[in-house]
């Protein structure tokens, strides 16, 4: 494999699942909290217990989390040191800010853990606050700088290097937070219905019982809030992209030519060669109108730019509108299970809710990481948009493809454990022992 | 003082950290290897109960030096990564295996044979990343790495295999086993354990006191600037001189079975010599060329570094303090209800 698509395939595989660790990290927090605070109020050991579990399992996805994290960190210089040689200066604040609330959460999870009786309730509670605020400041913090890659703001080119940087202007380009709050939200969403889908599959196996249906009304809670909330921050979005990225939203929309009052194409895929996209179903003016908020915007086609520095443009259009489907079906099914919460009986005592959960859980994470292939791809073939291109960041290093294919196969290894870990030590079914036991565990 | 040297000293502060805390648990992964005798299964219980409780937390210490010199030493952080790719895979593969292997032993609950097997990988994997980590520092205190126009001038392998950096590799293993021996001997009330991590200490002590007289030997040919370094001012003649007694003392502690005093004397060892090293290379970060002045962001990056990493800390002393009064309350209660500990 030439050395350049190893190196790229390397951060990629190291990413994908760096994110889907991180992201059930930052998210168990929230719920673990939510948890507790029900039991606070209602005295109900069976909240305690799911507290307890959800405390496990961010325990684990915490140190599997910093295992590849700190492989990530090293990576950046590892594959691309001349990208870290110009840049990492410019979007090294947010990184060490990153570090600062990596260290809040790995200290109050401690509290957290251990400190049950030992401190006052309403500070253990408060220490699952602030591990959940840190876990949503790192994950921001991260995006921070990948929108900086997208929209790089906060210098001067002077011969061909950057000056007068102002690390907080660059901190918050324009890109950053609407990518920032895009990802936290994606996060919710994704690890929310996941638990939800996997304890509504314990629920259909095992029958009715209290520990799955808490755990799914927390989860769905979680997950079915945010996913609504995506709708207006993939709009603000998408607005910026237009704004500051135009032949990024051509390619994203696979919009070839440039016009005005331009459809929004709803599948479909991009034919590059002959310059169109079809088999799609096009909305009149429906780009125009989502991206300027006028049906007669002027949008950027792709034929502003030469071809050769064109994105991939047919992975790219496939994985938004994967993208945009599964959000649109998880926000229909928040829609429904919300508007149907107060009907008697509980919607969780049906087969047919508890089955379409099950059906839709996995979705979330093919949303998330289908919209990092979009930002990332997208970008292409820059890895500072506009400035640097990403073979002439990579390393001169040989045998790049050996690396990945090690790091590959302990990533999977990595992710076997974490998977079997979960279904052992955080969704097992309890049994009445350890329920009636609850307020003794440690 | 300038924010460079200070953001440098800071990094360096964060090194001292990682030896002290996370190099303990390196250690530990390293005499899981080793365990021998009539107590070996009790052994390597011991191990696995004293580094359950900080886990991989550890290498936030190691993610803050490298965010730090990314942030405020790009030029430096760049050669590194490219000129010693190899090593530094190699330290990564390392934590990664060992993590994975970890907790992979500590809740495996199938077959004997398997649970060893990996207990096997734990304990190779926490040795290799002591033993490239020490390479990397010993490689960029010699004056092998260059990089020009984004190529390295010894290429990948050169950099760092010949006989300065492989026997600072070597030096790093033995004080992590060393420091970590000195602390298990107080991790257990059983006195024949005790006895035998007092053995190893005192062995892994000797072999580490080797390894730094062969660097500072072998120093003469591949690394004359750093053994400058080190004979240069009286300031770093005081360090050596305090590291020195240091040892001693923990010598004569672990000698005395006074374990206690022997782990506090080690700590202060292993910090005074990483400290020391630190003091030697100055003004440097990668030897022949890079040094703290030539290679950092432009100042008001690397002051606004400096301010950023303070606030921090003002956040995140008061914080650590209070969990590690936790931890400890908790610890002493685990031996009274040690039975209700599972989830």
């Amino acid at each position: 494999m030439d050395n350049f698509i190893a190196a790229r395939s390397q951060m990629g595989m190291s990413l994908a699942f760096h994110i889907i660790f991180a992201t059930i990290g930052v998210s168990l927090p929230l719920m673990m909290t939510i948890s507790e605070w029900r039991w606070r109020s209602t005295g109900d050991p069976v909240y305690l217990l799911l507290a307890k579990r959800w405390a496990k399992g961010t325990t684990i996805l915490f140190a599997v989390g910093a295992i590849s994290g700190t492989v990530l960190s090293f990576e950046l210089g590892l594959l691309w040191p001349r990208f870290m040689q110009y840049a990492g200066a410019v979007i090294g604040m947010p990184f060490s800010l990153e570090g600062f609330a990596f260290f809040t959460e790995a200290i109050f999870l401690g509290i957290y853990l251990y400190g049950w009786d030992r401190v006052p309730g309403w500070f253990h509670l408060l220490s699952g606050i602030i591990v959940a605020i840190s876990g949503v400041l790192s994950a921001g913090f991260v995006t921070l700088v990948n929108g900086w890659m997208n929209t790089p703001t906060g210098f001067d080119i002077v011969a061909g290097k950057f000056e007068n940087i102002h690390p907080f202007v660059a901190m918050f380009n324009p890109a950053g937070i609407p990518e920032a709050v895009h990802m936290v939200l994606a996060a919710y969403t994704a690890a929310g219905f996941a638990t939800a889908g996997i304890h509504g599959w314990l629920l259909l196996r095992r029958g009715r019982n209290r520990f799955d249906e808490v755990a799914i009304g927390i989860a769905l809670l979680v997950g079915g809030t945010p996913v609504l909330l995506q709708s207006v921050s993939g709009d603000a979005l998408a607005r910026m992209v237009a704004a500051k990225q135009p032949m990024k939203l051509a390619s994203l929309e696979g919009q070839f030519q440039t016009e005005t009052g331009a459809p929004f194409r709803i599948g479909g895929i991009p034919f590059p060669d002959k310059r169109e996209t079809k088999y799609a179903i096009d909305i009149p003016y429906g780009l125009s109108l989502l991206s300027f908020h006028n049906p007669h915007a002027l949008i950027k086609g792709l034929d502003q730019e030469p071809q050769s520095d064109w994105p991939n443009v047919r992975m790219v259009h496939i994985c938004f509108q994967i993208m945009v489907g599964c959000g649109s079906l998880l926000s229909l099914f928040a829609l429904l299970a919300g508007g149907l919460t107060w009907k008697k009986p509980p919607l969780i005592n049906h087969k047919a809710f508890l089955k379409a959960l099950v059906l839709i859980s996995p979705l979330g994470f093919v949303a998330l990481e289908a919209g990092w292939m979009v930002t990332e791809l997208g970008r292409q073939p820059w890895i500072i948009y506009h400035l640097m291109r990403t073979k002439d960041a990579v390393t001169s290093m040989p045998n790049v493809t050996i690396t990945l294919l090690v790091m590959t196969a302990l990533y999977v290894i990595l992710g076997i454990i974490v998977v079997w870990l979960l279904s052992r030590h955080v969704i097992a079914v309890p049994d009445r022992k350890q329920l009636e036991r609850a307020g003794v565990l440690v | 003082m300038s924010a460079d040297v200070v953001l440098a000293g800071v990094m360096l502060a964060a090194l001292v950290i990682y030896s002290l805390f996370g190099g303990a648990d390196y250690g530990a992964g390293f005499w899981d290897l080793m365990c021998s005798g009539p107590r070996q299964q009790d052994q390597r219980a011991l191990i696995a109960r004293a580094i359950q409780p900080v886990w991989e937390a550890n290498h936030i210490w190691l993610i803050l030096i490298v965010v730090l010199m990314f942030s405020g030493f790009p030029a430096a952080f760049s050669e590194i990564s490219l000129s010693l790719a190899v090593p530094i895979f190699l330290i990564l593969l390392g934590i990664v295996l060992r993590g994975s292997s970890y907790v992979f032993r500590a809740y495996f609950t199938g077959s004997v044979r398997t649970q060893l097997y990996w207990g096997k990988v734990f304990s190779i994997s926490s040795s290799i990343t002591p033993l490239f980590l020490g390479i990397v520092i010993g490689a960029i205190s010699s004056n092998g790495v260059l990089v020009k126009d984004g190529i390295s001038e010894s290429g990948f392998l050169g950099t760092w295999f010949y006989p300065f950096p492989l026997i600072v590799g070597l030096l790093s293993l033995s004080l992590f086993a060393y420091l970590s021996a000195c602390y298990l001997t107080i991790e257990t009330d059983d006195p024949a354990l005790q006895n035998d991590f007092r053995n190893r200490a005192l062995f892994s002590g000797f072999a580490s006191l080797m390894a730094a007289f062969a660097t500072y030997v072998v120093a003469g040919n591949a690394a004359q600037g750093i053994r400058d370094g080190l004979s240069r001012a009286p300031y770093v003649w005081l360090i050596e001189l305090g590291g020195a007694i240091a040892a001693l003392v923990a010598f004569q502690a672990l000698w005395t079975r006074h374990y206690q005093r022997a782990r506090i004397a080690a700590a202060a060892q292993v910090t005074l010599i990483v400290f020391g090293w630190g003091v030697a290379q100055y003004p440097y970060v990668v030897r022949p060329e890079l040094t703290i002045y030539n290679s950092s962001a432009p100042t008001n990056i690397v002051s606004d570094l400096v301010i950023a990493v303070a606030m921090g800390a003002l956040l995140l002393i008061p914080s650590l303090i209070l969990l590690l009064f936790v931890f400890k309350t908790h610890r002493e209660s685990i031996s009274v209800d040690a039975d209700t500990t599972t989830v």
